[in-house]
């Protein structure tokens, strides 16, 4: 049988769920023992692969190509985890829905700005009209909330998907 | 000498004297049922809908904390369709309003992140509504964020009950219905507001708290505080 495959990714958040991934320090060893790390912002692939076992997305969907991205992992992968408070609730990113985009980008680049002001159009991806959670846009199979979750538990969580077994993830819970 | 009433909770044999509603039986027999809007010490108001009980031959749910018990009484505090009502008023309570675990003065010593945590409510289903609510700051020493209230009504009851300020009041009807204080003066215009904090004190989440506290430092809330407000409210027959 060939190794599992897992695969990071990260949307709209602060990256603090990744941080919280790397704290597994001695025990990444242990996971990357029996699986391969396919695809992550801690690694240099610029596409996102075909047959991934298991994705944890961090971050809310705020943004028309997190929204792109999303629904190609979604597309390619068995297993997708919704990691973190953004990813589950949209979180920080999400206190911006009660504002709207244009009153919002006017006061970030307009209002506040003395040089050059103006909202950016290039290059940049169109914000969606609110940042959703990850699962009112695709299907997820599992929740593990917390802002970050520890360590230990996006350990638990992944040797359970190694093992086969639905991931336990009593413990988690909003904020931290 | 009152009357004592004997029942069973959960196939557990219980005793509860005459006036003591099925909640308070509960908790002194160890029977954990959830809640938001009672505090003991104030009267009830059966608000939050979270402790909704089974009641043998009665086709309703019945409120724990406003139910007295009776003689014979057969109550089922714990079965998988109130934990799946549970869950969806929790569910409710998050969505309605904009609640960020992540900066609340209140994270991690929340009663509603407790409470999702002990349902084991992972994730809402519904849709956030994402309410444009406001924050009151006039107060020099606390502020409501009404991002985060429940209207568990706590901090109406407390202030016209143990404080007898009556300064916190509601007002308006459904999603709109807000807490107020002196008829929507701002807080820091309240002339009937005596700063006692017992307010801040007994919201259950991060919608009161003390002004300079930062994310995760608001007051510890020990509720042991919360004997002599019981002697009180017996005093006063609440």
């Amino acid at each position: 049988m060939s190794r599992p495959r897992i695969a990071t990714v990260w949307l709209d958040g602060c990256s603090g769920c990744h941080m919280s991934f790397i704290d597994l320090d001695e025990r990444l060893l242990e996971v990357f023992e029996r699986a391969d790390l396919v695809y992550s912002p801690l690694v240099d692939h610029k596409e996102y692969p075909e047959d991934v076992d298991v994705c944890l997305v961090e971050g809310a969907v705020s943004s028309e190509e997190d929204l792109h991205k999303l629904k190609v992992i979604r597309e390619r992968t068995k297993v997708l985890v919704a990691f973190g408070d953004c990813a589950v609730t949209s979180n920080v990113p999400g206190m911006r829905n009660p504002i709207g985009v244009r009153p919002l980008l006017e006061r970030a680049y307009v209002e506040n700005v003395t040089i050059n002001p103006g909202v950016p159009t290039e290059i940049v991806p169109a914000l969606l009209p609110t940042s959703v959670p990850v699962h009112t846009v695709v299907r997820v199979d599992v929740f593990l909330p917390g802002c970050p979750p520890s360590a230990d538990l996006i350990f638990t969580l992944l040797t359970d998907l190694l093992d086969g077994r639905v991931p336990d993830v009593a413990g988690a819970r909003f904020g931290r | 000498m009152s009357t004592v009433h004997t029942l069973r909770i959960d196939g557990k044999d219980v005793a509860g004297s005459d006036g003591a509603t099925i909640l308070e039986v509960a908790r002194e027999n160890g029977i954990d049922i959830p809640t938001m809007c009672h505090l003991d010490g104030i009267s009830d108001r059966g608000a939050c809908r979270l402790c909704m009980v089974e009641i043998a031959g009665s086709p309703k749910l019945a409120p724990a904390c406003m139910t007295r018990v009776a003689e014979g009484m057969e109550v089922t505090a714990h079965s998988e369709r109130l934990l799946e009502y549970r869950r969806a008023i929790t569910e409710m309570l998050f969505v309605e309003r904009n609640h960020v675990c992540a900066v609340c003065v209140a994270n991690n010593h929340c009663e509603l992140q407790d409470l999702a945590e002990d349902l084991g409510v992972t994730h809402f289903d519904l849709p956030r509504i994402n309410p444009k609510v406001e924050v009151d700051a006039s107060h020099p020493l606390f502020a409501i964020d009404h991002n985060r209230c429940i209207l568990c009504l706590r901090c109406v009851r407390v202030c016209d009950e143990i404080e007898g300020a009556h300064t916190w009041d509601i007002m308006h009807r459904g999603l709109d219905t807000r807490v107020q204080t002196d008829m929507g003066l701002a807080w820091g215009d309240s002339p009937t507001c005596t700063s006692c904090g017992k307010c801040v004190q007994v919201c259950p989440t991060g919608a009161l708290f003390e002004k300079g506290r930062a994310v995760a430092r608001g007051t510890r809330r020990p509720r042991p505080f919360l004997p002599w407000m019981r002697v009180v409210a017996e005093e006063r027959g609440l």
